[in-house]
């Protein structure tokens, strides 16, 4: 390893641009021509659209057009499609209703646009907005789960009787039952899994622009995969053609999931653009985002699990209703489903499980994928029965997980998951040790002695990542394959351009991937150069989700590597006049072993490029691309180990300590994965403690704000401690897991086992609210 | 955002004659309510007339019996005055808790005041305080001040010039955050006149804005303790309700926070 190879901590390449304010993002481009759009949207939750009336909207100034539903459907552009088919317990498909880009006939959540005026600049295609009239009659509004699932609850789509979208199962329910019929002890738990709005710190934005005689369009956007976008925007939407269409997602700030998905305004601006024959920009402020991104989470969930007399767990049986909002989101099927099910035997060794899962249709916004995206679901659910367990058999919570953890891999779960390799008890022993696991006693009667309440709380999480096989999750129902492509290109002069799939919204992509290079050919990250997002530079790829960049994205590098190297050494053996078996390569040169002859990188490059004295038969050039496609999940772990205190008297929870060990096989640069950490633990954190959506009883949001949405700050959280345990992934050749969501999924649970265990109450939704912890002490008064 | 015709009077004289002149004129202040609000077009006034930079409306003065802090004076300016920190150190220190820094830096106590959020800081030590609310008309006692949700006794056009505050024998403020916005779930004022009167008020609480809290004044005129407070028992009826604290809990935060309040002053 160079010093800026695999596994050092080498200071982010991007942070420059990005903290000096040069960092370029779609609402800094500016085009010739280029006007603006904002939508009209929908102020209720459930209406009939009587009318849109846009006669006087288009005669105010600066106005180039006024675009309604109707004609959306008149130009038969196609509905928003659901990228991942779940099938029925009764082997129906999925009750889809339709989602056009804009509302022709009914409206179902607040926000939902309308219609858009096309202006001059932006302020006045605000004010001509205003005078868009549109009548509504309004309809009784299904605001959550519950109200959804009652009988002769209002319908919201006549394709969905009783609101249901699919009652699908996973597991061998039999056989699970049986194991509750003869269990020894049964534990249940009756669980909120918060609705969550993710907040990426860039809103969505997009650009539009049509070229007339070429036919040709061009989409900047926010998004974590253009070519994802640029494939379901041309194939589904008859807006335009796939080889017409370009998507570009330049510096892209967060996504968190929520840029994932195709949304209605990027359809309406590129084929508005078409329309007006003018670029059309549009921008979503901060009330935009809570009323349109795709939310995350919103299950209710009743869990049960079995216990033999030596609490050993002999079944688990679980039944959530997931929310998926108005419409179906682009992976929305999937969230509750394939990814949460599959993942509910957490760490150990359960023989039967049972899952069901019923999604339905409420007038809240669309819910789809946010970090972790059905896993933290899962291990929020495995890891509180686990605690609720160990109180309620009255063992030690480590001890009652230490006996049920899988030791032996691989281990195929009765949930479809094979797990590779890990070793929980190696994380768990760090995070007991980094915390005095045997000191915390002393420490509780300690707190006691001085009025306060103090808990411990352990969650040990495991996930699925790097998704995934194309194979497997096609045979699930996936639409797409989900492998990644790269392509390396060595310049005559020796720099290299790496062009990946994977797209970078905060990762640190163009620092860790050039690690890679540097790492094989022992040059500086500073002459590598990383390209993506962008359709027109990158053939093609699936993006970034699911911490799938380093076990997907630089796994296909690698790949790409090789094949450079490969050639290179036959260029370099030529040129030394050597085998190319005795070619090795150090510190930017390829060396003949044994001897002193070699010839630099550049010298290898530009021999590739003059072709004046190749190998005979070799094409010129030194370039070479891969496709990578991984034959299993990886399955990062870890143990989270959280110490707080409660003040009783208002309910107040604060951190003593917060320590995290983690398994993600090899890392890359272990900075850049201590910052994903750090994200990912105040994300949980934010979710345990501080962060829910709330809509009311006629489905307005009334926390579409920060003055009422609780994000996460600095003086909330506690200063962690990380540590790594490290089992290479067997999957792949660079033994990566990915770390991305890792946090978000293990910290919530250890979050509300340490305030459960401090206030002796189990009954503790999320968020944990002063107000809600301090009702769970003393009571309603 | 409206368009609206922006002004920068230098004089409060001149300020209010441009607000006479506009047809819906506002004052702005700190901004953080007016601003938001217009940006949201909720608000369109025809005038904006800032009074920040009126610099008869900048500055702490000591007084006979307490201090004077002009009205166009920041937060971050009380919370740091040694003039204050003397005279009445409670009152520096609710400064000191009020928003973020960026919030510290441009809100103002007059802003405050005149705007009366239900939530706010600044009213509790107005009112528990007994200071004096002087007008380009006139002087209002606190008591006379609060109206209600968002109202004041001010009138169409009157500007806030100054807050009077008298110096107490002992005085404390203890607030819980709102964990969202960080103005008060519950903030309360605790403070003991020289003549030994006891004033204690509450904010974030109620329904119709800052209120004086007469069961802890009476325990606590008793006998200056926390422990005095023990026993109050203070009604949920007419306390607000909502995501972040139900009325019982707000209940709940009066007691205690008034207790530490106590314990702060001392």
């Amino acid at each position: 390893m160079g010093v800026e190879g695999i596994g050092a901590s080498v200071v982010r390449k991007e942070d420059r641009r990005f903290i000096t304010g040069k960092g370029r993002y779609v609402d800094d481009i500016k085009l010739v021509g280029m006007t603006h759009a904002h939508f009209v949207r929908s102020p209720h939750a459930h209406a009939k659209i009587k009318s849109v009336d846009t006669s006087e909207a288009i005669k105010m100034p600066g106005v180039v057009g006024v675009l309604t539903g109707q004609q959306i459907v008149d130009d038969k552009i196609g509905n928003l499609i659901c990228g991942w088919a779940i099938t029925s317990k009764d082997g129906t498909g999925m009750k889809m209703g339709a989602w056009p880009a804009m509302a022709p006939e009914t409206v179902r959540f607040v926000g939902q646009a309308v219609a858009v005026v096309i202006a001059e600049t932006k302020n006045q295609a605000r004010d001509a907005a205003e005078a868009v009239v549109v009548s509504y009659e309004e309809l009784p509004a299904v605001p959550d789960i519950r109200a959804a699932i009652k009988p002769g609850a209002p319908q919201l789509h006549p394709e969905a009787p009783g609101n249901v979208i699919y009652d699908w199962t996973i597991g061998d329910e039999g056989a699970t039952d049986a194991a509750f019929k003869s269990a020894a002890n049964i534990v249940s738990l009756d669980i909120t899994n918060n609705r969550l709005v993710p907040n990426a710190m860039e809103p969505r934005a997009a650009i539009a622009e049509y070229n007339e005689p070429e036919e040709h369009f061009t989409l900047y956007t926010t998004s974590q995969n253009p070519h994802v976008a640029r494939l379901v925007l041309s194939a589904f939407y008859n807006i335009a053609q796939e080889h017409k269409l370009r998507v570009v997602a330049p510096d892209v700030g967060g996504g968190f999931g929520s840029k994932i998905f195709i949304y209605p305004e990027e359809m309406v601006a590129l084929w508005a653009s078409k329309k007006v024959g003018r670029p059309v920009k549009w921008t979503g402020d901060r009330t935009e985002a809570f009323l349109t991104d795709a939310h995350g989470r919103d299950h209710l969930t009743k869990a049960e699990m079995a216990f033999d007399k030596d609490n050993k767990v002999t079944g688990l049986r679980v039944k959530t209703y997931a929310n998926l909002g108005a419409y179906m989101s682009l992976f929305s099927s999937s969230v509750p489903t394939y990814l949460y099910a599959t993942l509910l035997s957490g760490q150990y060794n359960i023989p039967n499980i049972f899952a069901e899962v019923i999604s339905v249709y409420t007038n809240t916004v669309p819910v789809d994928a946010y970090r972790g995206a059905g896993r933290p679901e899962a291990s929020f659910v495995v890891e509180r029965l686990m605690e609720t367990a160990a109180r309620q058999l009255k063992v030690d919570p480590a001890e009652l997980r230490r006996k049920n953890f899988i030791t032996q891999f691989p281990h195929q779960t009765p949930v479809i998951m094979a797990y590779d390799i890990g070793d929980f008890n190696a994380s768990l022993d760090a995070a007991m040790k980094a915390i005095d696991y045997a000191g915390f006693a002393g420490r509780k009667a300690k707190a006691k002695s001085e009025g306060k309440l103090r808990g411990i709380g352990i969650s040990c999480y495991i996930e699925a990542c790097g998704i995934a096989p194309s194979k497997a999750v096609g045979s699930l129902g996936a639409g797409v394959g989900l492998w990644e492509s790269a392509e390396v290109r060595v310049n005559p002069v020796g720099t290299i351009e790496v062009l990946t799939g994977s797209h970078s919204h905060g990762q640190g992509h163009e620092t860790s991937f050039c690690q890679l290079v540097a790492e094989r050919l022992g040059i500086p990250i500073s002459q590598v150069q990383i390209v993506h997002g962008d359709t027109d530079k990158v053939q093609f790829g699936m993006g970034t989700y699911g911490s799938r960049s380093a076990a997907v994205g630089l796994t296909a590098i690698l790949k790409a590597m090789e094949k450079v190297e490969a050639k290179a050494k036959k260029i370099a053996a030529h040129q030394l006049e050597a085998s190319e078996n005795d070619i090795v390569i150090e510190n930017g040169e390829f060396k003949v072993t044994g001897t002193d002859k070699s010839i630099a990188l550049p010298m290898v490059a530009l021999a590739a490029y003059t072709a004046h004295n190749l190998p005979d038969g070799m094409e010129p050039g030194l370039k070479e691309g891969a496709f990578y496609d991984p034959t299993n999940f990886t399955f990062p772990a870890g143990a989270y180990i959280c110490e707080m205190e409660v003040d009783a008297g208002t309910g107040k929870t604060s951190f003593v300590n917060f320590v995290a060990a983690d398994d993600f096989g090899r890392l890359i640069n272990p900075m850049i994965v201590e910052g994903q950490v750090h994200g990912g633990l105040a994300q949980g954190i934010g979710q345990a403690l501080l962060e829910g959506v709330v809509y009311d009883a006629s489905g307005q949001l009334v926390t579409a704000s920060f003055m009422d949405y609780t994000m996460p700050r600095a003086d909330d959280l506690p200063s962690f401690k990380l540590s790594h345990t490290t089992t290479l992934c067997p999957g792949n050749p660079l033994g990566v897991k990915g770390c991305g969501e890792a946090g978000a999924i293990g910290a919530s649970a250890a979050v509300i086992n340490a305030i459960t265990d401090a206030i002796g109450n189990n009954n503790l939704e999320m968020p944990a609210t002063p107000d809600r912890v301090w009702h769970a002490i003393h009571g309603n008064a | 955002m409206y368009q609206t015709t922006y002004h920068r009077p230098s004089s409060v004289d001149e300020a209010a004659s441009l607000f006479a002149k506009g047809s819906d004129a506002k004052y702005l202040a700190g901004g953080h309510t007016l601003i938001p609000v217009m940006k949201q077009r909720l608000a369109s006034p025809s005038d904006v007339i800032d009074l920040g930079k009126i610099k008869e409306l900048i500055g702490i003065e000591p007084t006979g019996d307490g201090i004077m802090i002009k009205a166009a004076t920041t937060h971050s300016d009380v919370a740091s005055s040694d003039t204050v920190k003397k005279a009445i150190p409670a009152l520096a220190y609710l400064a000191s808790l009020i928003g973020d820094p960026a919030v510290r830096h441009r809100g103002t106590i007059g802003g405050s005041l005149a705007n009366n959020d239900p939530a706010a800081d600044y009213p509790a030590a107005v009112l528990a305080l007994g200071a004096t609310v002087k007008t380009n008309k006139r002087s209002i006692s606190a008591d006379d001040f609060f109206k209600g949700l968002f109202t004041t006794a001010l009138e169409d056009g009157e500007i806030i010039t100054a807050v009077s505050f008298p110096v107490q024998a002992k005085a404390g403020y203890s607030k819980f955050n709102h964990p969202a916005s960080r103005f008060a779930l519950t903030g309360v004022f605790v403070a003991k006149t020289p003549a030994g009167d006891v004033r204690v008020a509450a904010t974030g609480a109620s329904q119709d804005g800052v209120m004086r809290v007469p069961a802890i004044e009476a325990a606590l005129k008793a006998n200056w303790s926390a422990g005095a407070i023990d026993g109050v028992k203070i009604s949920a009826d007419g306390l607000m309700s909502d995501i972040h604290g139900t009325s019982d809990y707000r209940a709940n935060l009066i007691k205690v926070m008034a207790q530490r309040a106590v314990t702060a002053a001392g």
